[in-house]
């Protein structure tokens, strides 16, 4: 029996009209039932079932309306998973769906590992041993492909501030067990404030990390790359064709795009922040000039950068002035346009740049930008781009296992103030310890046992 | 060439009379098996090599959980105990702890005694030079003198015996513990059976004579002035208690240790074997945690006819010369004489994840094992495995199911489970941190949590089921009046501001003021004058399981989601290189175990969450396609 419910943001991540929100499993009406209200307050019952119900997802435990939506649900078992399915339908774009799956986690469900929706369709008899076999696949690649591989790598530092705070309670922890599994050794016994005081080292920890994670900063605090060129050589269309998206105006006439437009994708699991610049160059212009200063702004504080060159035309004066800019920047070179003559001198800009990838590409005839995408997986992966420590905490399942942990470290600490038993403490403090554990994948018992043969000294 | 001769048939035989070994017998011929107990030397049942007593943190839940199930070895230690103390009572019940320092002689006497009264058994002095085995079955075993006896099930259980080896300083012997007879032959044959066996070591400190300490000069240990018995079939014990004596080790007794550390057997290379982390040598202790300026030790009675005391803390395996010169710089062993020199002990076992979770060879059939042999260090481990042995090869005997207690139901089950799926680098000792879920598996339940699973087997005999039903039932009507009796604010405030206790505003039940911290059912009796009159026991467990019912319901949710993956079954049959989407580690692992569910597999080391998941996927098509071939 499947018994727990899961969730997951259904569409495709990036710049959409609408994104849906998928639950599945016998809680799901009862969440969102706790969480939407229809347009004449009614509740979500009310309505009969495979109808699209106008209204809002309201947070209330804090009286806050998250967003303006549509919502549906469907009854077991004529559901694509055979349970109880709940959709909504929410603004696009990645906040608002994060925020209503975040409110949906907080009532109760639990993110969806890859695949779980065709794994339960399997599971309760929806879909053939054929699809199944599939759906097996896709959970083994989850282990073995590259794709994890460099997600491992990029979750480093994630996986690093979580074994700190996991260092620091295993230290605790060895202190407890010792002091219980040899009560009669001449070992000091932690004391309560001592306990008290890495208790509140530990929940510092994990409330910075969760910090981290607030949604906002997910997004913002992706690869800074600046896309970077002069007026009309193709930087918002090469920001459409990664976005496969159009959103940033595109015109021939130069200096449309006047403001700084930043737009987030995902690059192989790479989150990345990208900041289509108006050109920098002298204006007159006012609305131009402030888009052009902030543009130098973005591009200073860049972790990489995009330089796109116009292949049919001579390199100008204009173009040298930037590629002076680029010059100390971790950055890529494309050439645009290369189904036009070319008329660039390649050789001029090996010389006045030496050592950078250059990629020639052609955005209207789509030629080039799956090796734009791979160059920024390999600067990444090979470690030529660090990224900021903060953009870490961007898979909402680690935000929920840090959640708990917060949760167990507070139990502790007020078990530690009311002076409960040691074997009393120890359990919540395991149960953050374990929630940690999720987040890097590691398992525990051995873990302590290690600990308190190491470093205390017992002997019968 | 020696002459065979057909010396008897039996349907169990247990190889080797310690603590497992007994267990084991009593356990297969309580059950109604016909049971044969072989030992090297039967004045060395159910001995004690090492240090007196039985109990202490993790290991006092073992016995209890022995007895609850109809073992022995809480019965014996109540006949034969001369001190008694609840250890760690500073702590929350569930890591409370009863230790008992055991007269070593009575304890053998009387356990050898309760052998020989035991209808079904027979008892046997003599070597065990070969196994026989036919078609990857075990039939039975043949003696040194050539003696052949046939049996449906054999119980391996042969302690520190097997290869024996004893170290002292530079000089190494081929012996048993405590001077007693090796068993040499064994091995060879076990290996070539395709047994993966591999080298332990432990070792065990000197005795010294009583009357060369001067005791004034340490401190007294007296035992608890309110004894629990082990047995719950014991409601109280008295007994006149003896004391152990608490001395130190200084810097003199260091700095004769460093000096000499060469001639140490460990120290100069000579040992092979695996040795504890959990009881390292004294010089091991100097050597590792040098910052230390001293560490203590024990000094216990080994029994009442003797003037033999165990020195613990001061395992060893430096030479007699050293170890008399380091102990008398001691206070009060000034002048000591030792009666039985410290030694370190070398010894024979198994890959314990060659077995299953009955404790069944996988690839012998009716070969069962437990204690040392099985890798584990302690007489309450191997008392734990003999009776798990005992009761499954007489129920494999019998056509029945299999008996198998998981984690969340004790530490039995811990222990069983860690060495099956993890197996062991180092002699397994249990502690109450083992356990995942140590608020439920309490020392104090024991009873409830197994007498009615013993009841089942047919371990449990009549009188005790009655009790622990009689137990039940008291604990569970006294929860039921607390809970339905009300006390009003004009009647009880006066008692609670006396005990530092807020006041309440409207009437509340007993059940719910006990749960206060500062409260307890005996402090309560005053504001309780019509409560029925109850035993100990059963007043305590009644405050415990009010007291820390948020944490017990935290652990038994947890126990829940644990349980989800236990009852996922997996077969022992299944071919995991067949499975799609394992990764080959996780297949040879699972080929290698052959868990008996999910939830096992799960806790096999190199097995991730991902095979878990494929498992599972598997685990639901199988179930599907026979649903098919049933349509």
């Amino acid at each position: 029996m499947i018994d727990d419910t899961i969730v997951a943001i259904a569409t495709a991540p990036g710049e959409a009209g609408i994104s849906i929100i998928r639950m599945s499993g016998p809680d799901s009406i009862d969440i969102l039932d706790k969480i939407f209200v229809s347009k004449k307050g009614a509740s979500i019952r009310e309505f009969p079932q495979r109808r699209l119900v106008y209204g809002h997802i309201v947070d209330k435990s804090i009286e806050r309306v998250v967003d303006e939506v549509l919502s549906v649900y469907m009854k077991a078992p004529y559901t694509y998973t055979r349970e109880d399915v709940v959709e909504i339908n929410c603004h696009g774009g990645i906040v608002p769906a994060r925020n209503i799956l975040e409110l949906i986690l907080k009532n109760g469900a639990r993110s969806a590992e890859p695949g779980e929706f065709t794994k339960r369709a399997f599971l309760n008899g929806r879909i053939d041993l054929a699809q199944a076999e599939a759906v097996m696949d896709m959970i083994s690649a989850k282990t073995d492909t590259s794709f994890d591989v460099a997600l491992g790598q990029l979750e480093g530092t994630l996986s690093k501030k979580v074994g700190e705070i996991r260092d620091i309670i295993i230290e605790v922890l060895a202190h407890l067990q010792v002091s219980i599994d040899y009560t009669e050794e001449d070992i000091e016994e932690i004391t309560y404030p001592e306990l008290l005081n890495q208790s509140e080292l530990i929940k510092n920890k994990i409330e910075k990390l969760l910090e981290t994670s607030d949604t906002g900063k997910i997004i913002r605090e992706g690869l800074n790359t600046v896309i970077i060129g002069k007026p009309n050589v193709g930087k918002s269309s090469l920001l459409n064709a990664l976005l496969k998206e159009s959103r940033a105006i595109v015109t021939d006439i130069p200096g449309t795009t006047r403001d700084v437009i930043e737009e987030y994708l995902n690059i192989k699991g790479i989150p990345l922040k990208i900041i289509d610049t108006a050109g920098i160059r002298e204006t007159e212009d006012m609305v131009e000039k402030i888009g052009v200063e902030r543009s130098k702004e973005f591009f200073n504080k860049a972790d990489l950068v995009i330089l796109v060159l116009d292949a049919s035309q001579e390199l100008s004066d204009e173009d040298r002035e930037i590629i002076k800019y680029v010059k100390n920047k971790k950055s890529i070179i494309l050439i645009n346009k290369t189904d036009l003559p070319q008329k660039i001198d390649e050789e001029e800009i090996k010389k006045l740049i030496p050592g950078k990838k250059i990629i020639k590409i052609s955005i209207i005839k789509e030629l080039g930008i799956q090796e734009i995408e791979d160059e920024i997986v390999n600067m990444v992966y090979g470690g030529q781009i660090k990224m900021k420590e903060a953009s870490f905490v961007t898979n909402v399942r680690h935000k929920n296992a840090l959640e708990k942990a917060l949760k167990s470290i507070e139990e502790a600490i007020e078990a530690i103030k009311q002076g409960l038993f040691f074997d009393l403490i120890a359990v919540d403090l395991n149960d953050c310890y374990q929630y940690l554990g999720e987040i890097t994948g590691d398992t525990v018992a051995e873990n302590i046992i290690d600990k308190i043969f190491a470093n205390f000294c017992l002997g019968k | 060439m020696v002459e065979r001769f057909e010396a008897g048939t039996y349907d169990v035989i247990v190889v080797g009379a310690g603590h497992a070994g007994c267990e084991a017998a009593l356990a297969a011929a309580r059950m109604g098996c016909k049971t044969l107990i072989l030992s090297i030397n039967l004045d060395s049942i159910a001995m004690m090599p090492c240090n007196p007593s039985i109990g202490g943190t993790g290991k006092g839940h073992l016995v209890r959980e022995i007895d609850a199930l109809g073992g022995e070895m809480g019965i014996n230690i109540d006949k034969t105990f001369i001190q008694s103390r609840m250890l760690n009572t500073a702590k929350g019940p569930a890591v409370h702890s009863l230790r008992a320092q055991a007269d070593k002689r009575k304890y053998h006497v009387e356990m050898k005694k309760t052998l020989e009264n035991e209808t079904n058994v027979d008892l046997k002095q003599g070597e065990v030079v070969e196994l026989i085995v036919e078609d990857k079955r075990v039939k039975g075993v043949i003696m040194r003198p050539g003696a052949i006896y046939r049996a449906k099930a054999v119980i391996m259980a042969t302690g520190t015996y097997l290869g024996g080896k004893v170290f002292i300083g530079q000089i190494n012997y081929q012996s048993g513990p405590n001077g007693l007879a090796p068993s040499l032959e064994l091995t060879k044959q076990l290996k070539k059976l395709g047994l993966r066996m591999r080298r332990f070591k432990t070792g065990t400190p000197a005795r010294v004579d009583k009357k060369t300490l001067d005791f004034n000069q340490m401190e007294e240990q007296p035992g608890d002035e309110e004894i629990v018995p082990f047995s719950f079939m014991n409601d109280s014990l008295s007994i006149d208690q003896e004391s152990c004596w608490l001395t130190y080790t200084n810097g003199e007794t260091h700095r004769i240790i460093y000096k000499n550390l060469h001639r140490s057997a460990m120290y100069s290379g000579k040992i092979e074997g695996t040795g504890p982390r959990y009881c390292p040598s004294i010089e091991d202790k100097i050597v590792r945690f040098a910052d230390k300026n001293r560490h203590q030790l024990f000094i216990e009675p080994e029994g009442l006819d003797t003037n033999e005391m165990y020195v613990q803390g001061m395992s060893t395996s430096l030479p007699e010369d050293v170890q008399i010169s380091f102990l008398r710089t001691i206070p009060g062993l000034q002048e000591v004489k030792i009666m039985r020199p410290a030694y370190a002990i070398e010894y024979d076992c198994i890959d314990p994840t060659q077995l299953k979770l009955t404790l069944e060879c996988k690839d012998i059939e009716y070969l069962f094992s437990c204690g040392q042999f099985n890798g584990t260090s302690g007489y309450e481990e191997a008392a734990a495995q003999g009776l798990i042995a005992g009761i499954n090869a007489a129920l494999k005997i019998q056509g029945k199911e299999p008996f198998i207690l998981d984690r969340s139901e004790a530490y039995i089950g811990v222990l069983i489970d860690d060495l099956v799926t993890k197996g062991t680098n180092e002699p397994y000792r249990m502690m109450t941190s083992r356990a995942e879920y140590r608020l439920i598996l309490r020392q104090d339940n024991a009873d409830l949590r197994l007498t009615e699973k013993g009841y089942k087997v047919g371990l449990v005999k009549e009188e005790r089921y009655k009790k622990y039903l009689e137990r039940r039932a008291q604990i569970e009507d006294e929860l039921k009046r607390l809970r339905n009796t009300y006390v009003k604010p004009n009647d009880v405030n006066e008692f609670l501001e006396k005990n530092n206790s807020s006041g309440i505003n409207n009437s509340i039940s007993l059940y719910d003021l006990l749960k206060r911290p500062e409260l307890n059912y005996d402090l309560i009796k005053e504001i309780d004058k019509d409560r029925p009159k109850l035993r100990k026991d059963v007043q305590r467990q009644c405050d415990i399981q009010i007291k820390y019912e948020g944490y017990i319901a935290k652990q038994l949710k947890q126990i829940d989601q644990f349980k989800k993956l236990e009852k996922k079954k997996l077969s022992p049959d299944i071919d995991y290189s067949k499975i799609e989407g394992l990764r080959l580690e996780a297949r040879e692992k699972l080929d290698k175990i052959k868990p008996l569910s999910v939830g096992q597999a799960s806790r096999i080391s190199g097995v991730s969450p991902a095979d878990v998941s494929v498992l599972l996927v598997y685990l639901e098509q199988q179930r599907r396609r026979r649903g098919e071939d049933d349509e």
